[in-house]
């Protein structure tokens, strides 16, 4: 049995505001109205746990999870890194769902009309559990940018969107990781939802020579960060947990 | 000077975009690639309880459907119980992945209903079941809850329906009985704006 804590304040400040006009479809899908903070309780800090039995070994490897007659096309790449909590802890055994477009800019979804083809041999999505110490690691192609109509000429830089659970519900959490040096990041109006610089900064996955496989494929080191919980030195914990 | 305090930071959110689905469900962007997607399952073969089926719409500001929307549930289980938090039925796993139909909006999900589970300060929390929702224009993913309009006595003493201060906004957290089942339709923005958590 898991004795889960309260969590530490999410920092409204540095995740996106709900309005963001520059993104157009958030003008309509954000609420007005203040949220309602609440003080955690059980419902906030459990969450599902996700197990071996639940994945396959192979799901964690783009390159191969759908391939029908070959490898998809596209430049060979390794994403890797680990999932920390605001404590700078690891996070073992949480699930790390990851989504992309193919190497030409196109998603496998259908309601993607974009000109670039589908790569018959690319599904786009993969998933893994951290490890012991909150390690995980994907084999993919690197995504193509793609357009999107928001202004007229707007392109998404190259990312790969990233779902992730932890320990409870309340640490729920869905970003995008971007790549590093791609001038496109700066000008993407869904990036600079993002308030603060920084912030972006921590979405930017680093090149990562030491951990490419030489030959193969070069790597991108990309750590993500869940909220922390609070220490039980002082019993704060919800009643009834 | 002080010392340094040594925290991270949380990584910020960002949109589920409108092809969430391929990372989260892809049967529903349209392939089949894992031998077991999850998300389908809430309560497993051996849930006791009550059966029932939720269902409902997401709607924008301007009253259309959000037909792009994904909603994660996570709840107790008949006795109130968290799955992590106590024992729970096998195969009980409190969560699940609701996605509408692409031509309408409309949800619909099947599990048991939730028993009470105690809150803070020794408070019991009404039966309810938490949602998560995330979408294309949806920059942090919205926490709000579910409650039922069967548990009225219940629901008169919840710690978090108190909080709310306009007393008539506490209707947007509480489905309706319709049939054999639920419906809570939720309002991004509007009249009728569902309360959002920030838990
Ligand atoms: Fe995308």
């Amino acid at each position: 049995m898991t004795r889960n804590t309260d969590l530490f304040q999410r920092d409204r400040e540095w995740h996106p505001p709900a309005l963001t006009r520059d993104y157009k479809t958030s003008v309509t899908r954000s609420p007005r109205y203040a949220l309602l903070s609440l003080q955690s309780s059980a419902s906030e800090i459990t969450g599902p746990t996700f197990g071996h039995s639940d994945i396959d070994p192979l799901d964690n490897d783009l390159l191969a999870n759908y391939a029908k007659t070959g490898a998809p096309i596209g430049e060979r790449i390794i994403v890797h890194g680990r999932v920390l909590d605001e404590n700078g802890r690891p996070v073992p055994n949480t699930l790390v769902e990851i989504w992309q477009a193919n190497a030409g800019g196109r998603y496998r979804h259908k309601n993607d009309s974009y000109l670039a083809p589908i790569d018959p041999n690319f599904g786009g999505c993969g998933r893994t559990l951290t490890d012991d110490n909150g390690f995980y690691v994907f084999r993919t192609v690197k995504p193509g940018a793609y357009p999107w109509r928001n202004w007229v000429n707007n392109w998404r830089p190259a990312h790969i969107h990233v779902s992730v659970f932890g320990t409870g519900f309340a640490q729920r959490l869905i970003t995008q990781m971007y790549f590093e040096g791609d001038p496109l990041i700066a000008k993407c109006p869904i990036v600079n939802t993002i308030p603060d610089p920084r912030a972006i900064d921590q979405l930017v996955a680093a090149l990562d020579l030491n951990a490419t496989v030489p030959l193969d494929s070069i790597a991108y080191k990309f750590d993500i960060v869940l909220r922390g919980q609070r220490s039980t030195f002082f019993e704060n914990r919800p009643e009834g947990n | 000077m002080v010392q340094k305090l040594d925290y991270l930071k949380e990584s910020p959110s960002q949109t589920a975009g409108p092809y969430v689905h391929i990372g989260l469900a892809p049967r529903a962007a349209g392939f089949d690639i894992y031998a077991r997607e999850l998300g389908h399952d809430i309560t497993g073969p051996n849930a006791k309880g009550e059966r029932i089926t939720v269902s409902g719409i997401v709607t924008d500001g301007t009253g259309a459907p959000v037909k792009d929307v994904l909603i994660e549930v996570w709840q107790a289980n008949a006795a109130g119980v968290y799955p992590g938090a106590g024992e729970v039925e096998p195969g009980f796993r409190g969560w699940g992945r609701v996605v509408p139909d692409f031509e309408t909006g409309e949800w619909t999900f099947d599990t048991v209903k939730p028993g009470p589970v105690m809150g803070r300060d020794g408070r019991m929390m009404a039966p309810h079941i938490n949602l998560w929702l995330v979408a294309r224009g949806i920059n942090t993913g919205l926490n709000t809850r579910l409650y039922f309009g069967d548990e009225e006595a219940a629901n008169a003493t919840d710690p978090v329906l108190d909080l709310i201060e306009p007393a008539h906004r506490r209707q947007t957290l509480i489905a309706s009985v319709d049939g054999s089942g639920y419906r809570l339709d939720i309002c991004l923005q509007g009249d009728n704006e569902t309360v959002f958590l920030d838990v």
